[in-house]
């Protein structure tokens, strides 16, 4: 008769331990981020002399308007131009890739397959000496191609498009061959309409891969018109303001760059959660 | 016969026409640079022209010779420097992300609690924040009199100024248990040393100013690592844990002969992963401290960058590369011997993970 209550009680105590470990970690995660918001909304004197107080005092737009008096809108809009050439290139050519290897027979498609997983192996960092070198080799060093152009295959994006390929039915391709269709036309109506769940993932690693990416700018130019939201901000904190740190500006900066990825994390969280673990690969 | 061969040679040409933007981006932009590379590693090449020009001077393994060889003064120290902070910084981050992930993951996975979907939300959203966007706030977070400081306080602590703070956490370890003083260092360690540093440099521990990028680094790739031990544990069926507890297994029994036993394939996949993102860790060092202060945030990707960038000394900066390739490679692998034992499967289950990510899409969506 006393055994139930105890098994209750126990219950209700786990519960209440894994209910007070989430919301603990929640806290820890998330707070950074309301820190965030709140202090992009201060002045420079409240967010030093108030760092914790969740209320802009006074409420300013200061910290924006002398954000825009940077370079943060052509940083923007080269982000954007360059996220959408490297995704647009990602999902067009890895889809192409891997619908070869996934599908179409040839000599040597195992050789390039295992080329394809020895450069997934390469540690991206000690690849940044390496690009400037053949970047300032073909003369497009300091150019919008030297932003773009490495960035447009990415080994792990064929890789998943190959795995998502060889789960459709061959049945399929087999009914459009009869018809006379071409590889291509196969690929590009049937399959590719298909695939939209892989697409789409690679859509959104691409966008965020290449909207977060900082080495890769870093060694591809120098002129400050090609500067990306990355490199522009990260400027900010090394005096780019003028004598002392502006934190509501820093902040601000954050605040604007982490919205687009926000926006999009929230809408096609499912696919990112699906496909995160390709991009985990840096840290 | 002479169709089928015509449809052969059709899907061959299609074959290689599909797969040759792919070969080109990275035959261009990754094998021919690294080939690249690994002769300017031979070369004094100064950054100007072609590192190929007659007059770039081949000197063998020179450049190799300074990061470690007794005639590399400065360029040594420096590289040992670095490589003896991303080593502490790979010994505290692997294991905290990994233990917090999977702790994450065991709690979000009790059926009874609710609102897990947040919390999940929650905990994989720094993940896929820009890390210059992250840094900014974490400069702003443990600046001085910031808000870790402030909160420090509420406990009547006195928090450093964490990114001008250059000692080592060993160094102030052993401080605070009386076996040395950090003003005073024992004359034992001072003295002797080993590959350009001295013996307490190398006792040093992470900085207080890396601790923070320690922090900043389990708290960002904590979420996605979580995603992997949950996946996994969603594939245990509930029925083996039952039959487990029905057969006596205590909560913990449990836990020890089923749960991580089921769970060692994800936990070599994530080890794997957080040692190879542990050693290029740049990003964060590039935007918060730039090696500072006292040299104790050098990484050897930074190292290299600066070195190549900033002081036109492409070779030994090549040179470096290469070192912390091999670096990572040996890690790689002595990692995977260390989870030899058993099984092939372990190997290749993790293999398959991407394959099983995506083929439980297809279930779903593509038909």
């Amino acid at each position: 008769m006393s055994a139930k209550p105890m098994v209750r009680n126990r219950t209700a105590a786990l519960l209440f331990a894994g209910y007070a470990v989430l919301v603990v970690f929640s806290f820890i995660y998330l707070f950074p981020f309301v820190v965030q918001v709140t202090t992009s909304f201060k002045t420079n004197s409240d967010a030093v002399a108030h760092p914790l107080s969740p209320i802009a005092d006074p409420f300013t737009l200061d910290a924006f308007r002398r954000l825009f008096d940077t370079d943060f809108s052509l940083w923007f809009l080269n982000s954007v131009v360059v996220t959408l050439l490297v995704t647009a290139g990602r999902v067009l050519l890895d889809s192409l890739a891997g619908y070869a290897l996934a599908r179409i027979r040839f000599r040597g498609r195992g050789a390039v397959f295992t080329a394809i997983l020895a450069v997934m192996a390469v540690p991206g960092v000690i690849l940044l000496i390496p690009k400037f070198l053949v970047l300032n080799y073909l003369g497009i060093y300091d150019t919008y191609p030297a932003l773009v152009l490495p960035l447009l295959v990415d080994a792990a994006g064929v890789f998943i498009m190959k795995q998502f390929f060889e789960t459709i039915p061959e049945s399929v391709e087999e009914a459009a061959r009869i018809d006379g269709a071409s590889t291509f036309r196969i690929f590009w109506s049937v399959v590719l309409p298909m695939s939209r769940p892989a697409v789409i993932t690679i859509t959104i690693l691409s966008f965020q891969g290449s909207w977060n990416e900082l080495p890769h700018y870093i060694v591809a130019s120098q002129s400050p018109e090609l500067f990306t939201l990355t490199k522009g901000v990260a400027t900010l904190t090394s005096g780019q303001l003028g004598s002392g740190q502006q934190y509501p500006i820093t902040m601000a900066a954050a605040l604007l760059m982490t919205i687009p990825v926000a926006l999009v994390f929230f809408v096609f969280q499912k696919y990112l959660v699906r496909g995160g673990t390709a991009g985990a690969v840096k840290g | 016969m002479s169709r089928t061969s015509s449809i052969r040679a059709g899907q061959a040409r299609a074959g290689w026409l599909f797969v040759s933007p792919t070969l080109v981006v990275l035959g261009l932009f990754l094998a021919v640079p690294v080939l690249m590379a690994l002769w300017v590693s031979f070369t004094d090449w100064n950054g100007r022209g072609s590192p190929f020009a007659s007059g770039v001077g081949f000197v063998g393994a020179d450049n190799y010779r300074e990061l470690v060889g007794e005639q590399g003064g400065l360029t040594r120290a420096d590289f040992m420097t670095s490589l003896r902070n991303n080593f502490y910084y790979v010994l505290l981050v692997v294991p905290l992300q990994t233990a917090l992930a999977l702790f994450l993951a065991l709690v979000l996975n009790q059926k009874m609690l609710k609102a897990v979907g947040f919390f999940r939300t929650a905990f994989y959203f720094p993940s896929v924040v820009s890390s210059v966007a992250i840094s900014l706030v974490f400069l702003f977070l443990f600046t001085g009199g910031g808000v870790v400081n402030t909160m420090l306080g509420w406990v009547g602590l006195d928090g450093p100024t964490w990114f001008n703070d250059s000692r080592g956490l060993l160094h102030l370890l052993g401080d605070g248990l009386g076996l040395w003083s950090i003003s005073d260092p024992p004359s034992g360690l001072v003295d002797g040393g080993v590959l350009g540093l001295t013996w307490w440099q190398w006792l040093s521990g992470p900085s207080v100013a890396l601790s923070v990028i320690i922090f900043l680094v389990v708290w960002t790739t904590t979420g996605t690592f979580m995603l992997m031990f949950l996946a996994a544990l969603q594939d245990l069926p509930v029925e083996v844990e039952e039959a487990a507890m029905i057969d006596g297994a205590g909560r913990w029994g449990v836990f020890r002969n089923v749960t991580l036993p089921h769970l060692r394939p994800t936990m070599l996949l994530v080890t794997t992963l957080g040692l190879i993102g542990t050693w290029q860790v740049f990003d964060q060092v590039y935007v918060m401290t730039q090696g500072g202060p006292g040299k104790t945030t050098l990484t050897p990707a930074f190292l290299s960058y600066f070195y190549a960038f900033e002081n036109q000394k492409w070779g030994v900066a090549a040179a470096m590369a290469f070192v912390l390739f091999l670096i990572i490679f040996a890690m790689a692998s002595f990692q995977r011997w260390l989870f030899r034992d058993k099984d092939q499967p372990s190997a290749r289950r993790a293999r398959d993970f991407f394959a099983r990510q995506q083929g439980s899409h297809s279930g779903t969506e593509a038909v």
